[in-house]
């Protein structure tokens, strides 16, 4: 499972843990719950329908499958399953009847979700072996992840039999399994590093793994780390910078040496603050969790981008265990 | 470069015409920080304003003195002029809400009724929808000539717009009707179908969510029956309001191309439903404040020699680097501009650092008014060395 604060790019990074999964034969599947199509965008494709499709192949012949859970096209799959609802199923949906039962009991959708999850990741081909090696699960975000995952707690809205129960408390195993890894997505600013930390001792109450924390668009830092603090508190000399910049041939005006302070002062600033949340994350919690990082694209996330940010996470170790 | 107008948020501000400020755009953009810059900047004006804030971060709420729910506005102490700030409670908008409309006995019944507790507090669109009832009493109130919302920080801006009804479709009841009482006979065709589907659907529904809260549904339906009539009009009435020519909604974006995607999704749907657009309020903008392209920058980097060169080496790469991000930037505006030509924009580049207090705000209102283009273009006019510290 991948989550994050919004805006870390937990979605970028879900695809590139599946790509990189994938490599070297493997076979991944890529999930999505929220009905946003981010894996679509991702992948620049058009919208994903509710089944199982290829969307990328990876290095050395593995592939990435895509599904986009829809919580409504779950819960009229199992309707049908056990009821035959036949073709009125499709006008209640029309209706607005699936959504308001989703709404009579808010943890009817989540179960039915990683339910649907959960039935991906134990499926075996007819040679008895697992469908997928492995199951990225691009998840809610951080603010609402333990509810999502709190299958019990959702449990206790519905009914104490029935055919969702059952499935309920199969996902509740799983989750609460070795199988089962939470990585968080996290960017070194303060807030975002503050709800990671947050979350792992959420996650940790709830018996649940934490795997690693994936920093997202690590900046470069150019500067020496000895100047770092001085140029954040403004103190940059201009007259070093005009006569380095002179022995390489550019003479700029003094506005627009100004200009290059001024940017590198914003610049120090930032590099300290990442810094400063990269520091929190080496010794929060006790002991640290592994950490993988990702670079700044400065041109956005491409499909081609997409496979380097893949290359890096197996070149920080990422790839799928043997499972048993 | 993109070809669209500046937005002149003085002007917009200023103007006395100008009763409603509406601050929308996907989650993680500034919407907060941007409405409550704006207000101050309007107060500090000379406008009476109030600033409904949804969910500020904890420090931006204490800087506006509304660090505990109260669901009122209460003035924000060190603002000159004259500007109130609240944070929604929509717990307790709702039950307001309720008390506004029933008798005191029924109104305690429905608050009482599990389902109801459900649907005030974790229904995804309540939010939504008491944001616009508390948008109506704050302009009813007649205390303000001002009046700036933030937008709650739902995944896609046309939440904002669509929520109140989606909670309509709730509260109606039909569908709690048919699903407490299914069973009726004499169908013909195509509704036999659906109607003997839907037993089957209520059947399947209870098994799995259980009798009670069915039961508990059906009560609050009972109930709140009378009381729906009053609300749909209420909610009609902020519509109106919405769509007259005293508000003004801002499109808030962060140069990024799913808040820009959101923000032409959202664009769209206002002018398909007429509601005023006074613009793009473009985010964390990085502008280049050196006239260097980043290949002679990168170029130079390698060539630098004596004394400075390692430092002068390292703010070469990092101008090209924020050159690079410039363009990049520059481009998911111009593709966003090319579809919407008369949406004029105001850029506000990125500052260090959360923005924490009223001065960190008025820095912000200044940034917005400034709204000339900055940038590479126009070298010189941009000594903003304190900008960052």
């Amino acid at each position: 499972m991948v989550s994050g604060k919004g805006g870390t790019g937990k979605t970028t990074v879900a695809a590139a843990l599946a790509l990189a999964m994938a490599t070297g034969g493997k076979r991944v599947l890529l999930v999505e719950v929220e009905g946003r199509q981010g894996i679509a965008q991702v992948f620049d494709t058009a919208p994903l329908p509710y089944e199982e499709r290829r969307i990328a192949v990876a290095a050395g012949g593995g592939e990435v499958r895509a599904l986009a859970v829809d919580s409504e096209a779950a819960l009229l799959e199992y309707f049908e399953m056990f009821y035959r609802l036949g073709m009125a199923g499709r006008t209640l949906r029309r209706m607005g009847a699936i959504e308001f039962a989703t709404t009579l009991a808010p943890g009817l959708r989540d179960v039915l979700l990683t339910g649907k999850a959960k039935e991906c990741v134990t499926r075996t081909g007819a040679d008895g072996r697992p469908a997928y090696d492995a199951v990225v699960l691009d998840a809610p975000p951080t603010g609402r992840l333990v509810t999502f995952l709190d299958v019990t707690k959702a449990m206790a809205d519905l009914a104490k039999v029935g055919p969702i129960h059952g499935q309920a408390e199969g996902v509740n195993q799983l989750i609460h399994s070795p199988l089962t890894a939470v990585h968080l997505v996290t960017l070194l600013s303060d807030l975002p590093v503050t709800e990671t930390l947050d979350t792992v001792a959420e996650l940790e109450r709830a018996d649940i793994g934490t795997g690693a924390v994936v920093v997202n668009r690590m900046r470069e830092q150019w500067l020496p780390d000895r100047s770092v603090t001085a140029a954040a508190g403004g103190r940059v000399d201009a007259s070093r910078i005009r006569n380095g910049l002179s022995s390489a041939g550019l003479e700029l005006a003094p506005a627009e040496i100004d200009g290059l302070v001024a940017e590198t002062v914003e610049h120090a600033v930032a590099v300290a603050g990442e810094t400063a949340a990269l520091g929190r994350l080496d010794t929060e919690p006790d002991p640290p969790l592994s950490r993988l990082t990702l670079p700044n694209l400065l041109s956005g996330v491409d499909l081609g981008a997409l496979y380097e940010l893949a290359e890096s996470l197996t070149e920080q170790g990422v790839r799928v265990e043997a499972r048993r | 470069m993109s070809s669209s107008d500046t937005l002149e948020v003085d002007t917009l501000i200023d103007d006395p015409e100008t009763r409603v400020i509406v601050c929308c755009g996907s989650g993680g953009v500034g919407k907060t920080t941007t409405s409550a810059a704006l207000a101050l900047r309007a107060a500090e004006r000379g406008r009476q304003v109030v600033v409904l804030t949804i969910d500020p971060a904890r420090r931006l709420a204490q800087a506006l003195g509304v660090d505990e729910l109260s669901n009122d506005p209460a003035p924000v102490p060190d603002a000159e002029g004259e500007l109130a700030a609240m944070m929604l409670d929509m717990r307790r908008t709702f039950d307001e809400m309720v008390q506004g409309h029933a008798p005191p006995e029924k109104a305690q019944k429905i608050i009482e009724n599990p389902f109801y507790q459900v649907i005030s507090s974790s229904f995804s669109g309540t939010q939504e929808y008491m944001a616009m009832e508390k948008l109506g009493q704050l302009v009813a109130a007649g205390t303000w000539d001002l009046v700036v919302v933030d937008t709650p920080p739902s995944r896609s801006a046309l939440d904002f717009l669509d929520a109140p009804q989606r909670m309509s479709r709730f509260l109606d009841g039909r569908m709690i009707k048919l699903l407490a009482a299914p069973a009726r006979a004499g169908g013909r065709g195509l509704r036999k179908i659906v109607e003997a589907g839907f037993g089957l659907f209520a059947r399947a529904v209870s098994t799995i969510i259980g009798g009670q809260m069915l039961q508990d549904a059906s009560a609050f339906v009972q109930a709140f029956d009378t009381l729906f009539g009053g609300f749909a009009d209420r909610a009609e009435k902020t519509y109106a309001l919405l769509r007259s020519p005293g508000t003004a909604f801002l499109v808030v974006a962060a140069p990024e191309p799913d808040a820009l995607r959101e923000a032409a999704y959202f664009t769209d749907r206002l002018s398909a439903e007429d509601m005023p657009l006074a613009g793009l309020v473009l985010n964390r903008t990085h502008p280049v404040l050196a006239p260097v392209s980043a290949a002679r920058a990168r170029a130079a980097a390698e060539q630098v020699g004596g004394p400075g060169s390692q430092i002068a080496a390292a703010v070469l790469r990092l101008h090209a680097d924020r050159v690079e991000l410039h363009q990049r930037e520059e481009h998911l505006l111009t593709r966003f501009s090319a579809a919407h030509p008369s949406v004029s924009v105001v850029r506000v580049p990125a500052l260090a650092g959360d923005i924490a207090d009223l001065d960190g705000l008025r820095r912000v209102g200044g940034l917005l008014a400034e709204g000339a283009v900055r940038g590479a273009e126009e070298p010189g006019a941009t000594s903003r060395a304190q900008g960052a510290s």
